[in-house]
């Protein structure tokens, strides 16, 4: 469970996070969203720990990690995509996954063993969980950018997560891509399950999917509930809904 | 201790100060704008030097000819230094910074080098100009006017340099670049102009400072390497990219030099890079650099 | 993302797979005293501890993504310590030589926690205010370290028992020291291709690939950029202590900052991404020095040149230069063929 209590952050003058609180029960399929620069993937670093809060606390299952370094909140079994794909692009998919893996599993000590052998078996099994076991040699730069994205989530899988938290997921991709990957997500979140949390600034992706919304704007959290509640919401169709509705 | 003897190495604490400041404003912008390193800064410096004892000769060895010799490296060195800038550094914008460095560490080499080639090993030297030949008393201290005008004409940079920065619209444009490049140019600003004429700026300090020097100091091979680890310093005190942070830790370091030999007589070597550690654990970025934890 | 930049997991040799390039070549090394001059024993001594000092840089530069202006630091802190303890204290050359790697280690912890805490530029300036400082005590410690009179008149190792061998019964101490060092640095090359290939340099090369996802999968950044600079600084010692005894003496002069830009050169100029890149950097920079500075006394002008050339038209150095060539004939020849 990820309880977030007041947390705000700012950037000189400026007030990125205000005050945002949210609690993700165990399981949960939560969804944030926002126009851009609402504040979502500054949400997400300091819950990460990429970022230092000016003020409130982050929770995971009734332990404080707010300020936590990002390595040992990774560890706490908290994964994570970025919004700009962040991948070992110089590495092939299958060796990216085998680095997660190794790293995860606290055996990057050992100097002297060959780190091809390391979890191969395992890497390949993820990798066809998640529909890249074709690529698994190409050099993870040269893939196309819905691969990348796939293979981001594949990465944050390694590391065994309890909780995992997207930062825009389906970000530049097609509407086909979008929905493939959502049913993927909400597929391998139930498998595992997982705690998901991810930010999307497409409506239409979130409510298929998020049992839960809570809707950011301008750093402040400005509604809460569920899909059909959001729908309903005055203060949310005005802020937001009112491109779409 | 006499007080004018304190108030004459207060005088040289400025003057190296202000010199420095010549020639480490020139780094800190090009570090500041376009996040480039330059180790052949010094070497432009010495080219100056060169160039200026070369123009002398060349016009007549006396001291009326020290100004347009003066000017004359230093728009040499600025052409020099714009043309490298264009031709061969831009391309390498993209690139890892470490390319940058390299690039700028073999342009120290073929330049130092080069003026070993035409200028020989020697130690050459430039006169005063005589206008400012003579020396005033102040405090009890023997004050050359010449170093007065280094002070004066530091000063003039600083203040002229700032108010260019902040109040023109080119000036704002070029610490907008210093901020965010690829914004700049999304924006319509001709980014390639900007690091040109920065670049050719700051070559024309180096080749200016180099110049004045002559007079005060001979010019001698490896005069390059020995300018830039000092300006580095000064850089790093004052904090890397910001313009009175350059200003400021010349004035701190020259005074530092000034007075610390005197309490260390075996001074320099050790304390200099140990103050440059001591800065970077502490406070990476200097007194008015951009903090960066 | 140029070729040069892809790691060498990507390129297929399948020549190499039936030939044991490596053994070949040091079994070609290991003939040198047999069939070359005692020059060529003195140039190949000279190339085998450059080798090893820049696969050394090379594990910061290459693999951690780490660039340190300031390695030769450790370089200078192996030479004085192994030359120390076998000049002034008559410590024999088997204690002496990993008493220098470790030396070498410490000092790179101590000056490594606090770099580790920097990123890139001010990381590399730390490293380089640090070397000087190194410099500086080695100028001026004159009881221990000679000062700027440096160590004279490093004993060579006790090597009368390689005469028993076969082939070198009369090989003089220069040859025996050479075949020494080969096969040391060549224990040394194999740790480092080792640990290159493990898991911990699997964690490193994430480091060097991308800092931020390396530590969202886990991994404590600095911990392992600090390890990484204290291994690279020891195998820097071990090439130090042995240039000491081949050099006849350990001298400040070897500290100065040039140096460390000498190795870097060296290293970017056989190929940063390759294993085997600083060797062959190695190689050809000790002979360019070697043939340039017997016709000009214009080195630094030449290796500014080369150091150009690199920049824009090799930027993967040799061994980049020779992968994309090969990569590029097999393109070529498939495209013939197809």
């Amino acid at each position: 469970m990820l309880e977030v209590q007041s947390l705000s952050k700012a950037f000189g003058g400026f007030v990125a996070v205000a005050g945002v609180s949210l609690t993700v029960e165990t399981r949960q399929i939560a969804a944030v969203i926002g126009p851009n620069g609402a504040g979502k993937s500054t949400f997400f670093n300091l819950i990460t720990g990429h970022l230092r809060p000016d003020g409130g606390r982050v929770l995971l299952d009734g332990r404080d990690i707010t300020g936590t370094p990002p390595h040992d909140i990774c560890r706490m079994g908290v994964g994570r995509s970025f919004q700009r794909t962040n991948i070992f692009s110089r590495l092939s998919v299958l060796e990216n996954i085998q680095a997660a893996f190794i790293a995860h599993r606290g055996r990057g000590r050992n100097f002297w063993s060959r780190s091809e052998a390391f979890y191969r078996d395992e890497a390949v099994a993820l990798l066809e969980q998640i529909g890249l076991a074709r690529e698994a040699h190409a050099v993870a730069g040269t893939l196309a950018y819905g691969n990348q994205k796939q293979l981001e989530l594949g990465i944050a899988l390694a590391c065994d997560p309890t909780v995992l938290l997207l930062d825009e997921p389906t970000a530049g991709m097609s509407a086909s891509e979008t929905q493939e990957t959502m049913e993927l997500l909400r597929r391998i979140a139930a498998e595992r399950g997982l705690t998901l949390l991810f930010t999307e600034h497409d409506m239409s992706v979130v409510f298929g999917v998020a049992e839960k919304i809570a809707v950011l704007h301008q750093g402040k959290l400005i509604a809460e509930g569920t899909p059909a509640e959001m729908r309903a919401d005055p203060e949310v169709r005005r802020v937001y809904l009112g491109q779409h509705a | 201790m006499a007080a004018s003897f304190l108030f004459s190495q207060f005088v040289g604490g400025l003057t190296t100060a202000m010199f420095l400041f010549l020639i480490a404003s020139g780094l800190s912008l090009v570090f500041g704008v376009m996040r480039v390193i330059n180790f052949a800064h010094g070497s432009f410096y010495m080219l100056g030097a060169y160039l200026a004892w070369q123009m002398v000769q060349w016009l007549h060895p006396s001291g009326e000819t020290f100004w347009p010799a003066a000017l004359f490296a230093a728009a040499s060195v600025a052409l020099l230094g714009a043309i490298i800038e264009r031709v061969l550094l831009r391309f390498l914008y993209g690139r890892e910074e470490l390319y940058q460095l390299l690039f700028t560490y073999a342009l120290v080499l073929i330049l130092g080098d080069a003026a070993k080639y035409v200028w020989g090993t020697g130690q050459l030297s430039v006169s005063r100009p005589p206008i400012l030949g003579g020396s005033i008393m102040l405090f009890g201290a023997t004050v050359p006017l010449y170093n007065l005008f280094v002070m004066a004409l530091g000063l003039a940079i600083a203040v002229g340099g700032w108010r260019m920065l902040s109040g023109t619209g080119a000036g704002r444009m070029v610490r907008a670049a210093s901020y965010d490049r690829e914004m700049l140019d999304a924006l319509g600003a001709n980014v390639g102009a900007i690091y040109t004429g920065m670049f050719a700026v700051s070559s024309f300090l180096a080749g200016l400072s180099g110049a004045l020097v002559t007079p005060i100091v001979g010019i001698v091979p490896g005069m390059d390497v020995e300018i830039i680890v000092q300006a580095f310093i000064v850089v790093v005190i004052g904090g890397l990219g910001s313009f009175w942070g350059t200003f400021w830790g010349s004035l701190i370091y020259g005074q530092v030099l000034s007075f610390g030999i005197l309490i260390f007589p075996g001074f320099s070597l050790f304390s200099v890079f140990a103050l440059m550690a001591v800065i970077l654990v502490v406070r990476p970025w200097g007194l008015l650099g951009r903090p960066i934890r | 993302m140029t070729g040069a930049d892809v790691a060498l997991s990507h390129v297929s040799w399948p020549l190499s797979r039936r030939i044991p390039w490596t053994l070949v070549v040091f079994l070609a090394a290991a003939c040198v005293p047999f069939i070359g001059s005692r020059y060529d024993t003195f140039l190949g001594t000279q190339i085998a501890i450059e080798a090893l000092f820049a696969v050394s840089l090379n594990l910061l530069l290459g693999t951690t993504g780490l660039v340190s202006f300031g390695h030769v630091a450790y370089f200078g802190i192996g030479a004085y310590a192994c030359g120390i303890l076998m000049k002034t204290y008559g410590v024999p050359f088997w204690v002496a030589f990993p008493a220098a790697g470790l030396a070498a280690a410490l000092g790179a912890l101590v000056f490594g926690y606090f770099c580790v805490r920097l990123s890139k530029i001010y990381f590399a300036m730390l490293t380089l205010a640090f070397s000087q400082i190194v410099w500086a005590i080695c100028f001026k410690w004159n009881d221990v370290t000679g000062g700027d009179q440096g160590l004279p008149n490093i004993p060579y190792p006790d090597l009368d028992w390689m005469v028993l061998l076969p082939g070198l019964g009369h090989s003089s101490i220069a040859d025996r020291f050479y075949l020494m060092t080969l096969a040391l640095v060549a224990l040394s090359l194999a740790a480092v291709w080792k640990i290159t290939r493990s898991p911990f340099g699997r964690m490193l090369t994430s480091i060097r690939d991308n800092p931020e996802r390396a530590a969202f999968i886990g991994l404590n950044v600095r911990a392992y950029e600090l390890a990484a600079f204290v291994v690279a600084g020891a195998f820097a010692g071990l090439a130090g202590a042995l240039f000491g005894i081949f050099n006849r003496g350990v001298f400040a002069d070897y500290v100065f900052w040039a140096k460390s830009a000498e190795v870097m050169i060296m290293t970017i100029l056989g190929g940063m991404n390759y294993f085997w890149g600083p060797p062959v950097g190695a190689f050809a920079l000790v002979w360019l020095n070697q043939e340039i500075t017997s016709y000009t006394e214009y080195w630094p002008f030449v290796l500014g040149a080369i150091l150009l050339v690199l920049l824009y038209v090799f930027p993967g150095g040799i061994v980049g230069g020779v992968v994309a060539g090969y990569r590029y004939a097999r393109h070529r020849l498939a495209a013939h063929r197809a």
